[in-house]
């Protein structure tokens, strides 16, 4: 069943539920979605050509059981070898391929697991993506903190133990300027010991700006490297743009930053595709700043607030399982992270086999860690939710159940240099 | 008779040759010749590879015991062992400096154990930044071990810088494909009047056992241990063949067919005629 990511909200004008409905129904009142906004810094890079080229030839139902068992053989997965576990031929052999993506972990990362939360400061949002929580047409309570209330999240966080936190906003620049992100990086610093940002894609020098105060790790989701879909999925504002969203890690890394994240939403186009774009947007950009830490991650779609329909559709536990797991061989020395979008079984199975860092005493919702950490009933607003989570572990729980997993917790190993 | 005391005489003089062995760094004598790692495995494991790897120095990442509460790494280690603190995350000499003095002021003594990588897919040491650090911290009071790729320039680069030792690769860190590099390791041995310290890529306690049969001062394992199925039983497997290695060595090996066959009839008997 296809989703159905179009819900009107009784609280939007006339004219406001007007235009939703142009965006959604009349291509032609939409932008281009591949030509640059004013402001957008171009970067003349050659990375996207190398990865949609690759993309554009990958025929998955061609491969073979042959295929899979060659590519298991191999020492080193090539970019073909990668093709094929990634295929549907792949499937029968998902325990022989796990087998193999446990024994690289193993020797990149030992038997560690990274412990992280995220934080989101602000829930507004310019642009309509039709599958988001935060998209500006969806009726939500809406939320920024202010620098008292951001100082009074990351303490509680802090108080919890925990070292490494993700900033994270809306995409709204007129709401959550660069300024404002600035100040909660450097605010961060003072409480926990590495600071990594999910913010809107912005310039080089506004990266090296965060990154002087503070941010050494940026996370940007593609959502999806099918520009066609893309375009039917985020109908308004700045995020319409792909190739500028696409450029984003790298200028990130021009900025100074340290690493960057890469991720497809999973569910919103053909998923083999999307992994073998989202790995290979990491692959080239490794050997261009082959001194950068990347990182990959798998998110599924997840129902929103005023809809609960919206699921990962063809991409159960079993495709995602064989996805991690074709990261991990085709590239030993990615990160791999799992959101808590994903059940505890399978968070507790995946860290095992090629996940190494997982968030814990997760919200996604803006301004609720007191309410959520200690269980009191908060007598200050609280933003809503960006999707539902499914595994609420706290840390104390997500450490001892790891450690109980035979699994080595690590809350830091990051120096800010 | 004679051939008893000939045995006496030898059994002795082994043991004292043992027993004198030492393993000197920064003028801190050491017997153990067994460097653990300790970044990739269950910090409840620590003491007990310690013991059982016999080891007397332990290496770990200043920025896993740049931590606040819950389980600090440095908390597990033992007292009596040295900690040799190392510099990964630095991509520049710059910042390995910086990193060693957090070393320092963690309270982890004056040993370190330079790393620079600017390659986060092979994590393969970058010689020349390697060289520049280890001068400056030698300077500063620091005994300096520099991880380095085993070439010999680089390493008589380091001599001069004032490292205590170098530490050339097998192979590539985490890989367990043993001496890749052997040649170029032997050529260091040969060649530097260091300690050399055979690092990274040792995957089984044969391959510990032959570098250190080549003369190597020492061997550092991290990844062999952490991924076997039993880890205080490999510690002590690998301690066992790095005891062997190193008497080998010490007995001196005699005619071995892999070096090259001697001519059963002298070359030079023409000499004699």
């Amino acid at each position: 069943m296809e989703n159905s990511f179009f819900i009107d909200s009784d609280k939007l004008s006339p004219a406001a539920l007007e235009k939703k409905h142009r965006l959604e129904n009349d291509p032609s009142s939409r932008t281009n979605h591949m030509e640059y906004m004013e402001g957008m810094e171009i970067i003349h890079s050659d990375i996207c050509e190398k990865v949609m080229s690759q993309v554009a030839g990958y025929d998955y139902s061609k491969y073979t059981a042959h295929d899979v068992i060659a590519a298991l053989e191999h020492e080193n997965c090539s970019i073909e070898d990668f093709k094929a576990l990634l295929s549907p031929a792949a499937e029968p052999f998902l325990e022989r391929i796990a087998q193999r993506a446990k024994a690289e972990t193993g020797k990149h990362f030992g038997n560690t697991v990274y412990l992280f939360t995220p934080l989101y400061i602000a829930n507004y949002c310019e642009n309509y993506c039709v599958y988001c929580g935060f998209n500006c047409y969806n009726d939500i309570r809406r939320m920024k903190l202010s620098i008292e209330q951001i100082d009074r999240e990351m303490k509680i966080i802090a108080d919890s133990g925990m070292e490494e936190i993700l900033i994270l906003t809306g995409e709204s620049r007129s709401k959550s300027g660069i300024e404002y992100i600035g100040e909660a990086c450097k605010l961060a610093r003072k409480y926990f010991r590495m600071v990594g940002l999910e913010i809107y894609p912005v310039n080089t020098d506004e990266y090296r700006y965060l990154h002087e105060c503070g941010a050494d790790y940026v996370t940007v989701f593609q959502e999806t490297y099918d520009t066609e879909k893309y375009e039917k999925l985020h109908l308004m504002g700045h995020k319409r743009v792909w190739p500028y969203r696409f450029d984003a890690q790298e200028r990130a890394l021009m900025g100074g930053m340290r690493g960057a994240g890469f991720s497809a939403l999973l569910g919103l186009a053909d998923f083999r595709k999307d992994a073998l774009a989202s790995a290979l947007h990491v692959y080239y950009l490794q050997r261009k700043y082959p001194h950068a830490e990347m990182s990959l991650s798998c998110p599924r779609l997840r129902p929103i607030i005023n809809n609960d329909k919206i699921n990962p559709l063809d991409v159960h536990e079993t495709q995602l399982c064989q996805v991690l797991c074709a990261y991990r061989i085709f590239m030993p020395f990615v990160g791999i992270t799992v959101s808590s979008r994903e059940s505890e079984s399978f968070r507790n199975g995946i860290v095992k086999i090629a996940a190494t860092k997982i968030s814990a005493g997760v919200s996604t919702g803006i301004g609720d860690h007191e309410s959520k950490y200690s269980g009191k009933k908060s007598d200050s607003t609280e933003g809503d939710e960006q999707f539902e989570i499914s595994d609420d572990r706290s840390l104390d729980k997500m450490y001892n159940d790891m450690s109980a997993e035979g699994l080595q917790p690590v809350l830091n190993d990051y120096i800010y240099v | 008779m004679a051939i008893a005391k000939i045995m006496t005489y030898l059994v002795e003089k082994g043991d004292k040759m043992k027993n004198d062995d030492k393993l000197i760094l920064g003028r801190k004598e050491f017997n153990s010749r067994f460097i653990l790692g300790s970044g990739k495995y269950s910090l409840s494991l620590i003491e007990s590879a310690i013991k059982d790897a016999g080891a007397e120095i332990i290496t770990l990442a200043v920025r896993r015991a740049n931590t606040k509460e819950h389980e600090n790494i440095l908390d597990y280690i033992p007292e009596n062992v040295t900690l040799l603190p190392n510099t990964s995350g630095a991509r520049n000499a710059d910042e390995a400096v910086r990193i060693a003095k957090l070393a320092r002021e963690l309270g982890c003594g004056n040993f370190v154990k330079v790393e620079i990588m600017r390659d986060s897919k092979y994590l393969l040491p970058d010689n020349n930044e390697t060289v520049k650090a280890t001068e400056i911290l030698a300077k500063e009071g620091f005994v300096v071990l520099p991880y380095m790729y085993p070439d010999l320039y680089a390493a008589r680069a380091l001599v001069d810088a004032g490292a205590s030792a170098v530490m050339p690769l097998a192979s590539p860190i985490g890989s367990n494909k043993g001496l890749a590099t052997k040649e170029f390791i032997q050529i260091l041995i040969d060649e530097i009047d260091l300690p050399v310290i055979v690092d990274a890529g040792i995957g089984r306690p044969s391959q510990a056992c032959e570098a250190m049969e080549m003369g190597a001062a020492a061997i550092m394992a991290n990844t062999a241990l952490a991924t076997a199925g039993n880890l205080p039983l490999m510690a002590s497997a690998f301690k066992s063949a790095i005891i062997a290695g190193r008497n080998a060595f010490l007995a001196k090996p005699g005619r071995v067919l892999s070096r090259g066959a001697s001519a059963s009839d002298p070359l030079t008997g023409f000499l004699h005629n």
